[in-house]
């Protein structure tokens, strides 16, 4: 099984970035995925300095570089930028719009579907694959009973599979918006938000009037309150044919999450159960842990 | 601009086709489009008997076939489709790439509409919608702001349909997993956000309480209005303040921008609300007819009278409504 390190999904400072993908490459990776996926105002890094970035981290490892595109288009400045990362030549894209799926497939080149876009059913999948998918992450709202009945339809169809990668670990990306939650928070117009983001590596916790943390704010993006984590389904998936398993990028120590889930790939016993918001892999609402769903 | 009312049962139907709509969207009873609530949508029958009213009075039908379809569900979506294409509706709104390739392959003559499930919010993927699928019209997300609109709409190679009154939804539609998080149940997959299923109200020394699936939505004191525990517009706490962190109960209302969307171009204005009363559709209906037939007769001089504000505004969440995306200062 590989394993992916996804987008970075927060703003961080461009030397944390940096000094990220520095440490990053030295873990047992086998693809990672870089760029802006969330908000277009992010210029820590410009697109040409994720392009010059991917191409350093290419040739630092033998990890495959993939580029990831922005999920919600809305101006026209961000979809000539999107058509210039889906142009760059040489580097997979990953794309996370239809737009990008747009513009890769009339180049002719293959792509990574990304987690945004809505693919449920095996004949959606096949839509997707004959023009180009050649890895496909699935919402995150997809149980591995959902997984698993599309791998099947996909069979009896004689659809074939791209690789299948699950997001395995981290903040769950959950909404899109035109609102900036982060900005709204700080009491800050969108437009003259002042990055601040960047004051929130791991983003601004939401909790519930009775302290229950719900979701995550990271601008304009909702995520899960908790980190999701798969690490004890790691036999199940390896079972099912799952072929990558995505582990999202956080602030501090990430290094410490690789090497969990390669000890556990290389033969080491994996958790019992592990805690976190776990719920959609079962089936059940993604914000509860196993404990919650009954099954420990 | 046309008019599209949303009709959840035959007498809405009725109301909207009395009103003036010109076209009318419905949905089956069951899971295959974004509006499956308990008691909602229509019989084989009803619709039949809905659309020779639609027919008699020259109006056209639209039906939503707009949720993503389960692997073991197939089926059941296929058949949506072949029925909407039997029962010659005048479009099928969908938003499943599998879907919509059925669909075109199956009854090429059978015209698409891009449902708003499908978050296409720029030309490039419409693009897509329409060299693969031949897409005669796109309903856009309300997160495009109206220069926005006004970009997408000169760059599509297909007229847009936008939303002009009802519901908010302040995340792309599509791209929206809050719903499954807290209840196991999303608009792409089950066709429902924030089900009534899993709301629970509750009195205590605090104040009112809505749960969704127990989780804390809001909490009201006394003498303050309640709304429905959409879990987007609850209270929540974020750096130990209490607000409505992420959108307010609140309705969105364009009827000021008719002249601006009849001016870009717009084909559509959508009114949303198919699991909303008769005599919902009913008053929505009744206003926008007025308001567009009054641009229509005199653009220069086109006002918004307050008797059809009033009108909205008691048929709003919160009783109030906004210009949402549209107007990039909500942003």
């Amino acid at each position: 099984m590989k394993l992916t390190l996804g987008p970075i999904l927060f703003y961080w400072q461009r030397s944390q970035i940096m000094d990220f993908y520095t440490d990053m490459v030295a873990q047992p990776l086998d693809v990672i995925y870089m760029g802006e996926t969330v908000c277009s105002k992010r210029r820590a890094l410009s697109l040409d300095d994720w392009i010059g970035l991917a191409q350093d981290v290419r040739s630092a490892c033998d990890a495959e570089v993939v580029l990831s595109g922005l999920t919600l288009i809305e101006a026209a400045s961000e979809l000539s930028s999107l058509r210039r990362l889906c142009e760059n030549g040489e580097i997979k894209v990953e794309a996370n719009d239809m737009a990008a799926v747009q513009f890769l497939s009339s180049r002719g080149v293959e792509f990574v579907g990304g987690p945004a876009l809505n693919i449920y059913n095996a004949y959606a999948l096949h839509e997707l694959v004959t023009r180009g998918m050649s890895r496909w992450v699935p919402p995150v709202e997809c149980s591995a009973d959902l997984l698993a009945a599309l791998m099947e339809q996909a069979r009896e169809a004689d659809v074939p599979l791209p690789e299948i990668e699950v997001f395995a670990w981290g903040h769950l990306p959950l909404a899109y918006s035109a609102r900036c939650f982060t900005a709204r928070a700080e009491n800050l117009p969108k437009d003259d938000c002042g990055f601040i983001c960047q004051n929130y590596p791991e983003g601004i916790p939401m909790t519930t009037q009775e302290g229950q943390v719900l979701f995550t704010l990271n601008g304009i993006q909702t995520m899960s309150g908790g980190i999701s984590n798969l690490l004890a389904e790691y036999p199940r998936m390896a079972r099912m044919g799952i072929d990558a398993l995505r582990l999202s990028p956080r602030a501090g120590n990430m290094g410490e999450i690789v090497q969990l889930f390669d000890k556990v790939r290389r033969g080491g016993h994996p958790p019992l159960a592990v805690d976190g918001c776990n719920g959609y892999w079962h089936g059940q609402p993604g914000m509860l842990t196993v404990e919650e769903v009954g099954l420990c | 601009m046309q008019l599209v009312c949303p009709a959840g049962s035959l007498p809405a139907l009725k109301a909207a086709v009395r009103q003036g709509a010109d076209a009318i969207y419905t949905g089956f009873r069951d899971d295959t489009n974004a509006r499956h609530f308990a008691g909602l949508n229509f019989t084989d029958k009803q619709l039949e008997s809905g659309l020779e009213l639609i027919r008699r009075e020259g109006r056209q039908l639209y039906i939503a076939v707009n949720t993503y379809a389960l692997p073991d569900g197939w089926a059941r979506w296929k058949r949506a489709v072949d029925r909407a294409a039997d029962l010659g509706a005048d479009a099928l709104i969908a938003g499943d790439p599998g879907v919509l390739a059925y669909a075109s392959k199956h009854h090429p003559k059978l015209s698409l509409h891009l449902s708003v499930q499908g978050s296409a919010t720029n030309a490039a993927a419409l693009r897509f919608y329409h060299e693969q699928y031949g897409i005669r019209r796109t309903v856009l997300p309300r997160v495009l702001s109206l220069n926005q609109v006004r970009q997408v709409a000169a760059s599509s190679p297909v007229p847009v349909e936008v939303f002009a009154f009802g519901s908010l939804c302040i995340m792309a539609e599509g791209r929206c997993h809050l719903s499954s998080y807290v209840t196991g149940e999303s608009p792409n997959l089950c066709g429902v956000c924030s089900p009534a299923s899993a709301v629970r109200w509750s009195e205590g020394a605090d104040g009112l309480s809505s749960r969704l699936n127990d989780v804390l939505i809001d909490r009201y004191a006394e003498g303050e209005a309640a709304g429905y525990p959409t879990l987007c517009k609850g209270r929540f706490m974020v750096h130990g303040k209490r607000f409505h962190a992420l959108e307010e109960p609140t309705s969105l209302n364009t009827m000021d921008l008719i002249p601006q969307l009849t001016e870009i171009g717009v084909e559509a204005v959508k009114i949303e609300g198919r699991q909303r009363s008769p005599a919902y559709v009913e008053q929505v209906a009744g206003v926008w007819r007025k308001a567009l037939d009054s641009y229509k007769v005199n653009p220069q001089r086109f006002t918004v009278q307050d008797s059809w504000r009033r009108v909205l505004d008691t048929v709003s969440e919160g009783s109030q409504t906004t210009l949402g995306a549209y107007h990039r200062a909500w942003q």
